[in-house]
Parts: structure tokens; C-alpha cells; sequence
């Protein structure tokens, strides 16, 4: 029963998506339905921190190899959650100032801001630049023009790589004009005009297709993966 | 060779390449000219064309993890839009981004622009849940997904949300994405569907390969990655500045262009040892049997 | 102890990391003895007065007015200032208040070159500083989503529904929404559904929020990528093979253009029909196809290599320019920049 519900929301919710482009009339309830859907990934948000809460929370009391992390990252999401939730420190907008919780969570000065200024942002920066490291090393290791497949994708990342910067200019600027197209500048242009659009296009279209036939699949039920091995 | 030399080293190699040239810009205050491609080129064209007081739409679609790409893009699409006195709707599909475009409406127009009034001549709607499903419904009814500017404000109350009732209301639409939801998505689900509207993305290098493939007919222009932001940087200080010096705050990703230049050697000079070492023991091997 | 924080480093590592830290320390104390120092912030408190009025339609509106006016009410706001506006600040009136230091943003930006720092550590290695502040940010991170999911999406578009009276007096005064919408029930129910499956019991019910979830986006994505990805890019690569200018003349090099556009498209499709089998002429054009996908990947590579270098830059920027104070590019100090420093070093060299 269970089941046979969730498979028919599923259809329900899907098919006020596909027909709202068709039928104008139906545009304003297919708006609700999309915003109950915003809602939910709203609501996504709250589970997504219940469950690290759970999973560190079990971490902790089992008191197996590195709980200490555990505990360190559940004081920073009671404190954040306490701060952000609580304005702590945020003052009231100029739009109602004498209304005390009208100011933004993270308005400057406020603790919520102050973790995102010098918490969130330079770890979640760096871990992302880090990887500048790991492409230096991957690529000393493992780019090898074996083949003429290889050999095109090295000589591609190598056009771009000086294209891109002022080593093209530098490199191919004394070209005269006619040969212009041969610049490092303009090779890269074209290699993303012509070659990567091409490709792209193709890869973007194959996956497309996919997401229509995985859709319906959804839809009339014969993908129920999300349901649970034992829906 | 490439199987015993020490990560490390390499690593020391890239720190020395970036960090470098940064120093010898923050000495000197030099940066590298730059001329534009065709899609940032297109970005500034775009802008140029429309009429003073037009409203744009300008999604704020990324984090602190890629604003070294992508906060100089958003620095300098706010200056041209003020100065041609064009009026910037803020929105943001990622839950950070309403912070960010905070900073860039602090730097350019608190900083540079002080007569501008929020609500009037631009407004921060803020961040909205959903990602697709928030481009859904604005596509037809703007007010339900953002009733609200980010100080509470209906948005009936604001002079600049006059007569905007649909994103199709819009001439103008930015999305400066670093990812999912972002450009791709704007392309999807409000390019595609508004065949007048023009649409515009600055985009990380990451995304850049397969949003090209929009380029330039669901995508009117775009600015890929730093250099994408480093070429119209230098297209919107010779159309503000001319001869006079560009204020720093509008140089940002030029100066990052020299790191990049070191970088960009110092990874193809390691391709080539590493091909160059394989190759030699390939042969070696070769010969040996 | 060692439990806590999984340590796994042998004591010659465990002196290692120690040998660099201090080795770290002592280049930060010399730093912070050179020129202006290093590393610290500065605030300015902005005061300004609101007085309200109501408008036509009955609304209260605040506007900005002068200080002291009868029945304002005053906000005061801590702001940034620079170290170079400190500085002439205190030139012009000694020991003045107004630009002062801030010392929770002076920790704040301590804090943040130590996290910087510690992911950096961890290409030298595992290490406990870069576990503690990777788990920070999950902590913070997963924090964060959820208080502005809560202050964004909930509060408005949610509670607002529910209880318009209470969320008017709380925390959005300006809300237009004045009676309770029983539709809000339906994503409050499906949202508490969803909630429960953090419970054991929830496992069932919680299926029903999902399947709408799974549904709505299935036919959200359907929809577009059919109309952007398939038609669209479809139609964008019906050009002509043989081109011609704006003045009608033959034009060669579009013609090249376009004839690589469809031919690369088409090649590269083949390469992903795998129902035919890959021989023959299909066989040829999904070489070709793969060709081109070679050089998609290549270009992909080249653009992901600049962003990452980008992002990697931006962090030395702040080491450099926020932390250390090496350079000023901003303008926003006076002096201390790296020529100051390599000045005060060759004194000290001489004075040695």
C-alpha cells in the first residue's frame, strides 16, 4: 500500500510538471507543486543536518578511533545552528528597527557572519585550491602522449594551457596576419568554437536522452530504486 | 624518474610558481594586457546595448570555494551595470551566494556608486531553495518565488520590481554559477523557454568546456573561468577609466593572470620531463630486450 | 587521547611536523616585528537614525534621518575599516575611537590562516590539524545550509503561511500575508514525512516526500532537457555546410567551421549509439567521434587547470595580502610591502 502510493505521488508530481508547458491553465498549480518541491529541499536541509547529528552522534557514544573529530564536528554544528538560528549579535534592519529579529543572520558584525567570514570560507576555499597541487602531480605522472587519442587530448591541454595566457602572445604574436588563426590565442578560440562544441554538444545531447528515458522510467514505475529494496 | 621523484617536490614547484608572481605584482603593480575573446567580448556588447534604467536580472550562483574565479567576474559586471546606469535585481540559487553578492554590492556600489538607493536602483532578493524548481516558477510568476527583498520588503513595495511580474520581464539575465544549480541550468530552464530574453554567464574553468556548447545561441556571452574575467575586467576599465589608473579593487583578475601564466608553465614543463623520462625508458627497454 | 584523534604518525613524523610548526612560528614572529606588523582588523561603528512614517496604503515605512531627530529610533552597525584609514585616523587625533582595532575579527583572521594553512598541511601528509578542520567545516557547513534554508525558505514561505500573525511580530514585520493558508499544509506534512526518516519508523512514510521529490524533478528535467539539450543544441547544429558572407561571397573558412561542427557531432553520437556494432563506416565515424572527444576532454582539462590555479592563487592572496601584509595591492595600508620588508632585513643585516 505503502508502495503503491509513493509510486502514485511520484506520477502525480511528474506529470503536473510535463503538462503545465502544454495546458496555460494549469501553469499556477503546477507553481504550487514546484514551490511545496522548494520547500522540501529546504526541508532537505534540515534532514541532511539530523543526520550528520545521528551518524556523530553514534560515532561519539561508540567512542571507536577519532571520536574526537566527531565531537569537535557536532560543537560546530550546535554552535553555527545556535548562532545562525539565534541572529546572535545581528541588529535590527533599517526596514523595522524597532522589530529585534529583522536583521539578517548574517548581516556584517553578527556571529553568523563571522563564521562564514573565518571558518566557512577559507577551509571550503582552500580545499578546493589544493587541487591546483594534485593536477601538477597527476599530470607529471600519468599524461603520456601513448597514442594518437592521448597525443590529441595532451596537444589540446597544451593550446589551451598557452592560449589562455600571455604566453600565447608571447609565443605566436610575431605571426603576420594572414596566419593570424595560428596564434596560440586564436588556436584556443577555435579548439572551443569548433572541436569542443562539438563534443560537447554530443555528450550534452547523449545525456539528455537519458534523462528523458530515466524520467519516464520513473514515472510509470518501472525504476523504484528510490522505494528501498524491501518497498 | 617520474616514478621516484618526490611529490613534494612538485608541489614546492607550484606553490613557488603561484605565490611568486603574486609578490612580484603586489611590488611592481604590473599585469599582463589583455584582449578579448568572443564571448566576453559579446558579454560587454550585451550590456553596452541596453538602455539606461533597464532592470537585470544577476544570479549569484556560487560560494566562497570559487570566488577566486568568480568575485572579480561579479565585481566588474556591477561596475558596467552601474555606470551605464542599468539596475541590477540580485537573486541567488546557492545558499551563500546572497553573501556574496552582499560583498560586491558593498565594494561597488556602497564603495563607488553611493547615490544609488536600494529598492530603487538595485535590490538583494536573496537565496531561494530548489534550484530548478525556483527557475520553474519564476518563469512565470517572479513575486511567488520572491515575495520578499532580504530585508523582509515586499517586493510590490520596491520602485525597481515595477511591472516585473515573469524573469521573460527582464531584457537582461547574469547567472555567475559555479556549478549546479548555475549556468547550465539558467540555459535550461529560462533561456531555452524565453527565446527573446539574453542571457549571460560567467562561469568557472570547470564548467566552461560543455557550457560553451550554448555559446552563442542559448548563451549570449560568457566569461570562462579567470581569464574570461581578466578580458572583460580590461574591456570595462577602457570603457570607465580610459588613460586614467583603474582602481585596484577592478584589477583583481588581471593580477591573477600572472600566477596563472607560472602555473601554466610550470604544468606543461612537467608533462613534458614526465613524456620525456617515459619515453627514454621505453626505448631503453626496447633496446635492452 | 591518542583514540581521539587517531594518530598515526611515528614520533620521528610526530617531530617532524613539530620542527615545522615552529619553523613556522618563528618566520610569523619575525614577520609581525617588521614594518606595521601584521594581521589585525579594524572596525568603525555607523550610526543612523530611522523615523517612520505611514504611507497610503496604511504601511509603516523607516526612513533615514538626521540624528537626534524626536521619536528616531538609532542602529548601530560595526564595520570594516582598513589599517590605512586606522592610521590616518590616529595621525589626525591620537588615540581616537572611532577606527579602533577588532579584536574578535583580528582572532577571526588568525583563525582563518590557520585553517588555511592546515588544509595546505595535508599535502605533506595526514595530519590531526587538517582532521580537526575538516571537521569543522562539516560541522559548520551542514550548520549553515540549515539556518538559511530555515531564515530564507521556512520562515516565509512556510511558517509565514501558518502563522502570519506571530512570524509579523517576530521577525518580518513587512510580510504580506495576513491570514493562515491551509495549502501550507501540504509541504508542512510532506516536510514532517520526510523528517521522519531519521527515525526507525519513518522508513515507510518517509517514501511518500521522496517519490514526490523524485517525481517533480523527473518531470521538471524531462521537460528541459528536451527542449535546451535535445531541440535546441539540435537545431543549433543545423547550419549550412556551405557558407556564405553578409555580401553573399563564398566564405571558406565558415564553411570548414560548420562542415567540423555537424561532422564532429554526428561522429561523436555514433561513438555513443553502442546498440550498432562499432565496424564499417559507423566504425570510422565513431573514430573520428573519438578524436573529437579527446579533444573536448583536453580543452576540459586546460580550463579545469586555470581554475584551480585561480582558486590557489586566491588563497596566497590572502596569506600574503590580508595575513602577512607582504603586499598591498588594494592600497589599503601604507607602507609594509615586500620592498619595506627586504629594507628592514638588509639593515638588520648590516647592523649584524
Amino acid at each position: 500500500m505503502s508502495r503503491s502510493i509513493a509510486l502514485l505521488i511520484c506520477l502525480l508530481g511528474g506529470l503536473t510538471m510535463l503538462v503545465s508547458p502544454f495546458l496555460p491553465m494549469a501553469t499556477e498549480w503546477s507553481n504550487e507543486v514546484t514551490d511545496w518541491f522548494n520547500i522540501l529541499a529546504a526541508m532537505a536541509f534540515v534532514l541532511g543536518g539530523g543526520s550528520l547529528l545521528k551518524v556523530q552522534l553514534m560515532r561519539l557514544s561508540a567512542r571507536g578511533p577519532g571520536w574526537g573529530y566527531s565531537a569537535v564536528t557536532l560543537l560546530a554544528f550546535i554552535v553555527t545552528l545556535w548562532v545562525g538560528l539565534g541572529k546572535v549579535g545581528v541588529v535590527a534592519d533599517p526596514s523595522a528597527p524597532t522589530v529585534a529579529w529583522s536583521g539578517k543572520p548574517d548581516d556584517e558584525g553578527s556571529a553568523f557572519w563571522w563564521i562564514y567570514l573565518y571558518v566557512m570560507t577559507p577551509i571550503t576555499s582552500t580545499l578546493f585550491a589544493v587541487l591546483a597541487f594534485y593536477v601538477a602531480s597527476a599530470a607529471f605522472r600519468a599524461f603520456r602522449a601513448k597514442n594518437l587519442e592521448a597525443t590529441l587530448l595532451l596537444g589540446t591541454a597544451f593550446v589551451i594551457l598557452l592560449g589562455r595566457t600571455f604566453a600565447g602572445v608571447v609565443l605566436t604574436g610575431w605571426l603576420p596576419d594572414w596566419a593570424s588563426g595560428l596564434r596560440l590565442e586564436n588556436l584556443a578560440v577555435t579548439i572551443m568554437d569548433v572541436f569542443n562544441t562539438a563534443g560537447n554538444r554530443a555528450i550534452i545531447i547523449g545525456i539528455a536522452l537519458g534523462v528523458a528515458a530515466t524520467g519516464i522510467r520513473l514515472l510509470i514505475g518501472l525504476d523504484r530504486s528510490y522505494l528501498g529494496g524491501d518497498a | 624518474m617520474s616514478g621516484t621523484l618526490d611529490r613534494r617536490w612538485i608541489y614546492l614547484g607550484m606553490m613557488l610558481a603561484v605565490a611568486l608572481p603574486i609578490l612580484w605584482n603586489g611590488v611592481t603593480g604590473k599585469t599582463f594586457p589583455e584582449s578579448p575573446t568572443p564571448p566576453s567580448q559579446a558579454c560587454f556588447d550585451a550590456i553596452e546595448a541596453l538602455p539606461e534604467g533597464s532592470r537585470v536580472l544577476m544570479s549569484f550562483d556560487y560560494d566562497p570555494a570559487s570566488e577566486g574565479e568568480l568575485s572579480p567576474m561579479a565585481t566588474s559586471l556591477m561596475r558596467h551595470l552601474m555606470h551605464k546606469r542599468l539596475k541590477p535585481v540580485v537573486i541567488a540559487l546557492w545558499p551563500l551566494g546572497p553573501t556574496k553578492a552582499e560583498e560586491t554590492i558593498a565594494n561597488v556600489i556602497k564603495g563607488d556608486f553611493p547615490d544609488r538607493v536600494s529598492g530603487k536602483d538595485f535590490v538583494n532578493l536573496g537565496f531561494q531553495t530548489g534550484g530548478e524548481g525556483v527557475l520553474k516558477v519564476i518563469g512565470t510568476d517572479f513575486r511567488k518565488q520572491f515575495p520578499l527583498d532580504r530585508s523582509g520588503t515586499p517586493v510590490d513595495r520596491l520602485p525597481i520590481m515595477e511591472g516585473i511580474t515573469k524573469v521573460g520581464d527582464f531584457p537582461l539575465v547574469i547567472t555567475i554559477s559555479a556549478g549546479y544549480p548555475g549556468g547550465k541550468e539558467w540555459v535550461q530552464y529560462v533561456s531555452s523557454a524565453n527565446p527573446g530574453l539574453v542571457l549571460l554567464a560567467g562561469v568557472t574553468g570547470v564548467q566552461a568546456s560543455q557550457i560553451y556548447s550554448y555559446y552563442p545561441g542559448q548563451l549570449r556571452g560568457m566569461l570562462a573561468a579567470i581569464k574570461g574575467a581578466a578580458e572583460y575586467e580590461a574591456l570595462v576599465s577602457a570603457a570607465i577609466d580610459g588613460d586614467r589608473v583603474t582602481p585596484p579593487l577592478y584589477t583583481e583578475a588581471r593580477r591573477r593572470m600572472a600566477p596563472q601564466l607560472f602555473g601554466h608553465l610550470l604544468l606543461i614543463a612537467l608533462i613534458i620531463i614526465g613524456n620525456a623520462v617515459y619515453f627514454s625508458q621505453r626505448g631503453r627497454k626496447a633496446v635492452a630486450q | 587521547m591518542s583514540d581521539a584523534i587517531m594518530n598515526e604518525a611515528s614520533p620521528q613524523q610526530g617531530k617532524w611536523w613539530i620542527g615545522l610548526f615552529l619553523a613556522i612560528a618563528v618566520l610569523v614572529a619575525i614577520r609581525a616585528s617588521i614594518g606595521e606588523g601584521m594581521g589585525r582588523a579594524y572596525v568603525q561603528t555607523d550610526s543612523t537614525s530611522y523615523s517612520s512614517a505611514t504611507g497610503d496604503d496604511g504601511r509603516v515605512m523607516w526612513t533615514a534621518v538626521a540624528d537626534g531627530t524626536a521619536g528616531s529610533v538609532t542602529i548601530e552597525r560595526v564595520l570594516f575599516a582598513s589599517a590605512g584609514e586606522y592610521r590616518a585616523a590616529e595621525a589626525a587625533t591620537p588615540g581616537q575611537q572611532a577606527i579602533r582595532i577588532s579584536w574578535d575579527r583580528t582572532l577571526g583572521l588568525w583563525l582563518a590562516a590557520f585553517f588555511t594553512l592546515a588544509i595546505f598541511s595535508f599535502l605533506m601528509g595526514d595530519n590531526p590539524a587538517y582532521k580537526f578542520t575538516e571537521s569543522i567545516v562539516i560541522g559548520v557547513s551542514a550548520g549553515y545550509w540549515m539556518v538559511v534554508g530555515f531564515w530564507a525558505m521556512l520562515v516565509p514561505k512556510l511558517v509565514a503561511q501558518l502563522a502570519p500573525s506571530m512570524v509579523k511580530a517576530w521577525c518580518m514585520p513587512n510580510l504580506d500575508v495576513s491570514a493562515f493558508n491551509p495549502v501550507a499544509l501540504i509541504p508542512l506534512g510532506l516536510g514532517i514525512m520526510l523528517l521522519s526518516q531519521l527515525t526507525p519508523l519513518g522508513r515507510h512514510i518517509g517514501r511518500w516526500p521522496l517519490a514526490f521529490v523524485i517525481g517533480t524533478f523527473a518531470g521538471l528535467k524531462m521537460i528541459s532537457h528536451v527542449e535546451s539539450d535535445i531541440i535546441e543544441q539540435a537545431r543549433a547544429t543545423m547550419i549550412p555546410l556551405v557558407a556564405f558572407g553578409d555580401d553573399g561571397s563564398f566564405a571558406p573558412w565558415d564553411s570548414v567551421r560548420n562542415i567540423l561542427i555537424v561532422g564532429g557531432v554526428l561522429c561523436t553520437l555514433a561513438y555513443f549509439v553502442f546498440s550498432v556494432e562499432h565496424k564499417g563506416a559507423v566504425g570510422r565515424a565513431a573514430r573520428v567521434g573519438v578524436w573529437f572527444l579527446m579533444i573536448t576532454f583536453g580543452s576540459a582539462f586546460g580550463f579545469t587547470v586555470m581554475g584551480r590555479i585561480a582558486l590557489l592563487a586566491a588563497r596566497f592572496e590572502f596569506l600574503f595580502i590580508d595575513w602577512l601584509w607582504l603586499i598591498d595591492p588594494k592600497g589599503q595600508r601604507m607602507v609594509a610591502t615586500v620592498s619595506a620588508i627586504a629594507g628592514s632585513c638588509s639593515a638588520i643585516l648590516n647592523a649584524i
